[in-house]
């Protein structure tokens, strides 16, 4: 089975995981990405021509504001063009299949999709489908992936910490129902993370997670001891109807992050979560403003990992 | 009309036989093998050197999708879809729309299946009004309109109560119950095995336990009411073990297994196959494993092709979206001989599968070549390889994991009560 991420010169021609992606690919993206930090920061055209002429779709079949904005300003600075498609509220629900979408959207000659879908594998299924020269990006598949996430999480610990070889970092939280959480999993893994460490009760993990190379606890204290990042993960509020949580607060007492709990960890530790965040459900608010969160740097960077995604991918041929 | 098939290498398990030998057909019958009868006149006489000649093929599963369902499949395309499988004689699941809940809808597919006069249709009656899990059906009834056993399909029967009540009726007459084992709670919205894959792909999962908790409560209702339990779809390699105790133990039960299962793992999910979403899921290689034990030491007595023809619009989809199911009608022959070739059996004990098995799990006195036994037969090249192309099927479903697959055993020519209803 082709690695249908790159085509056959080895080379991106869709974003849609981590897994499996080199670690040449992972770490191109992170270096240029970095190029692109001082384009956010420091100068006062913020525009490149990058994408001058390129159409990007952003295509939300799943509401997100915040990353469907970041991708936005990502491929306007770029110079692309962009177009924002909610998909959820239009064709889907006046009976359109997915692929009638996928085929109308690349009849108006997109070069580039940033798609989210509600169910996992809808990111490889339409990239099965759009036309040879049509990338796609993954801005979230159900529990599947989200790999710009993970790659600005790792972008962001990389800026931090330097190195991934001497790093411990634990995810805590839903890791099943998380498509952050696997992303981040299989990148950690990939650029030379020694270990990874998920920490959640038994009903918010997967099975076998322990075969995505991860060591599984159950208790804040162990698993967050000695660690350099902190991974955390959104819980949702639905979990408690599932039956996989009975509350809310009993939750926040095991296992939100809390600056006790943070104690455990090394000195010098970085803490991080995807947002939105609940505060006082799985981070407490001083944590989250604290000196050991980098969570506003996470999005600042994730601008920068997008772009460098995009870029990457408009400089690939079919 | 008489036909003489001559040359052919005969593989009928229930008289081990596995040797050159021709058949002599006659009015519809076996009327003798090897020697020809007394002033026997061959009409046609079918050269079946370097041919295998068996007995038609029973299927336990075929999804006709008539009534209800027809802009999927219609029984003209499925039928022939049969006959060029080999197949002579097929059990039908009640899960149309409406459900075969009724005699009259069971007349009335029983009739619209003999006009085609192709294979022989047996239909399965639905255990419960309208699969709903809670009202009886008239069973008797449905018998005597043709049902040849009752079934809740893939329908959830949750109240244990009905379901030993059903039981107990059907142990009445002793009419067979069919049911694949699967607890309602823990498969819900699940669409794969819950192992590795599921969890690398982030799919909802069905575990094991949905299997082995359904199947324990089947078992236990069996042995309390003494009804005729045939366990359909087994997937694990725990609810195999299950199956093998209460065999042990003495309990009337039977079990199939699907080709897709015995061939395909969660692994061949890949990056989210739709036509690998199956219904049970596709389960770990170990499960895979123990499914093939289980058919080598009779604990799994049938292979079925678990037919479900599925339109393209619902199939492609995002794995958890698109409809569950694989057409198999096709490749049922090709997939038994290729287990048989890969386990290293014997065709006559792999083909008992697909043939002898089924016919005993029917009730039915078929699935041999005795003489004196209607003829359905599958003359087959046992040699052909060919590629499966989803547009060179006939069934109107396209939907297969083993698509651009090449597989080994290609039908040439199906007779029914002596009749050919298909040469290639």
């Amino acid at each position: 089975m082709n690695n249908p991420q790159l085509n056959k010169h080895g080379e991106l021609q869709h974003l849609l995981t981590t897994e499996g992606l080199p670690v040449h690919i992972l770490r191109d993206i992170l270096d240029k990405a970095a190029t692109f930090v001082d384009v956010n920061d420091g100068r006062e055209i913020k525009k490149i021509p990058l994408l001058h002429g390129k159409s990007v779709f952003n295509v939300f079949f799943e509401n997100s504001t915040r990353t469907r904005t970041t991708f936005e300003i990502a491929a306007k600075r770029l110079s692309a063009d962009v177009v924002n498609l909610n998909i959820g509220s239009s064709s889907t629900s006046k009976g359109e299949t997915l692929l009638d979408t996928v085929d109308n959207l690349c009849a108006m000659h997109a070069d580039m999709f940033v798609v989210r879908h509600a169910q996992s594998g809808a990111a490889h299924f339409i990239a099965r489908h759009v036309a040879p020269e049509v990338h796609v990006i993954n801005a979230g598949d159900g529990r599947h992936a989200h790999p710009t996430q993970a790659l600005l999480d790792m972008f962001t610990i990389r800026h931090y910490k330097k190195e991934f070889h001497n790093l411990r970092v634990a995810i805590v939280g839903d890791v099943l129902h998380s498509r952050v959480a696997r992303s981040q999993i299989h990148a950690l893994t990939t650029l030379g993370v020694p270990e990874v460490r998920v920490i959640a009760p038994k009903t918010l993990l997967p099975a076998m997670v322990e075969n995505l190379g991860v060591q599984v606890y159950h208790d804040m204290a162990q698993g967050l001891k000695d660690v350099d990042v902190v991974l955390m993960l959104r819980l949702q509020n639905e979990r408690m109807q599932g039956a996989a949580l009975p509350s809310a607060q009993e939750y926040f007492k095991y296992y939100g992050l809390t600056e006790e709990k943070l104690a455990r960890a090394k000195p010098d530790a970085i803490v991080m979560h995807p947002g939105p965040m609940n505060r006082g459900v799985e981070i407490d608010s001083s944590v989250a403003d604290g000196a050991h969160s980098v969570i506003l740097s996470q999005v600042t960077f994730g601008i920068a990992v997008r772009m460098a995604v995009m870029s990457m991918l408009a400089g690939t041929k079919a | 009309m008489s036909i003489h098939i001559k040359n052919g290498r005969l593989i009928d398990p229930k008289n081990n036989i596995d040797a050159v030998r021709d058949v002599y057909i006659t009015a519809g019958k076996i009327a003798a093998i090897g020697k020809a009868p007394s002033g026997f006149v061959a009409d046609r006489v079918i050269d079946a050197s370097g041919l295998m000649v068996v007995p038609g093929l029973i299927d336990l599963a075929a999804r006709l999708r008539e009534p209800g369902y027809e802009y999927m499949a219609t029984l003209e395309s499925e039928m022939d879809a049969a006959v060029a499988g080999g197949i002579t004689s097929l059990a039908c699941p009640p899960d149309t729309d409406p459900p075969l809940d009724e005699p009259g809808l069971v007349e009335m597919l029983k009739h619209r299946a003999r006009t085609l006069n192709q294979s022989r249709v047996y239909p399965v009656g639905a255990l419960t009004s309208g699969l709903q899990g809670q009202e009886l059906t008239e069973m008797a009834e449905l018998v005597d309109a043709g049902c040849v056993a009752f079934s809740q399909a893939d329908a959830p029967l949750t109240d244990t109560r009905v379901l030993m009540r059903a039981m107990q009726y059907a142990a009445t007459f002793g009419f067979s119950v069919w049911l694949r084992p699967q607890d309602s709670f823990l498969a819900k919205n699940g669409v794969a095995h819950d192992g590795e894959v599921a969890t690398r792909c982030g799919l909802a999962a069905i575990p094991v336990c949905a299997e082995t908790i359904a199947l324990s409560t089947m078992l236990t209702l069996a042995r309390e009411t003494g009804v005729k339990l045939h366990i359909c779809r087994i997937s694990s390699a725990a609810g195999v073990e299950m199956v093998r105790v209460a065999k042990q133990q003495g309990l009337a039960v039977s079990c199939d297994v699907s080709a897709q299962h015995v061939h395909l793992s969660e692994m061949d999910i890949g990056f989210f196959d739709p036509n690998c979403h199956l219904i049970p899921p596709l389960r770990s290689q170990r499960d895979r494993a123990a499914l093939r034990a289980g058919l080598l030491d009779g604990t799994i007595d049938a292979i079925c092709s678990d037919h479900t023809p599925v339109d393209e619009d619902v199939k492609q989809l995002p794995f958890a979206e698109a409809e569950a199911g694989a057409t198999g009608l096709e490749l049922l022959l090709p997939l038994v001989l290729k287990w048989a070739k890969e386990d290293k059996l014997s065709l006559s004990d792999a083909l008992a599968k697909a043939t002898l098995q089924p016919a005993r799990i029917l009730g039915l006195d078929a699935g041999h070549l005795s003489v004196g036994a209607a003829a359905d037969v599958c003359v087959f090249n046992p040699d052909a390889y060919w590629k499966v192309e989803p547009a060179a099927l006939k069934s109107q479903g396209k939907n297969t994991p083993f698509n651009g697959i090449e597989v080994q055993g290609k039908v040439r020519f199906t007779l029914i009560d002596g009749k050919l209803v298909y040469q290639a």
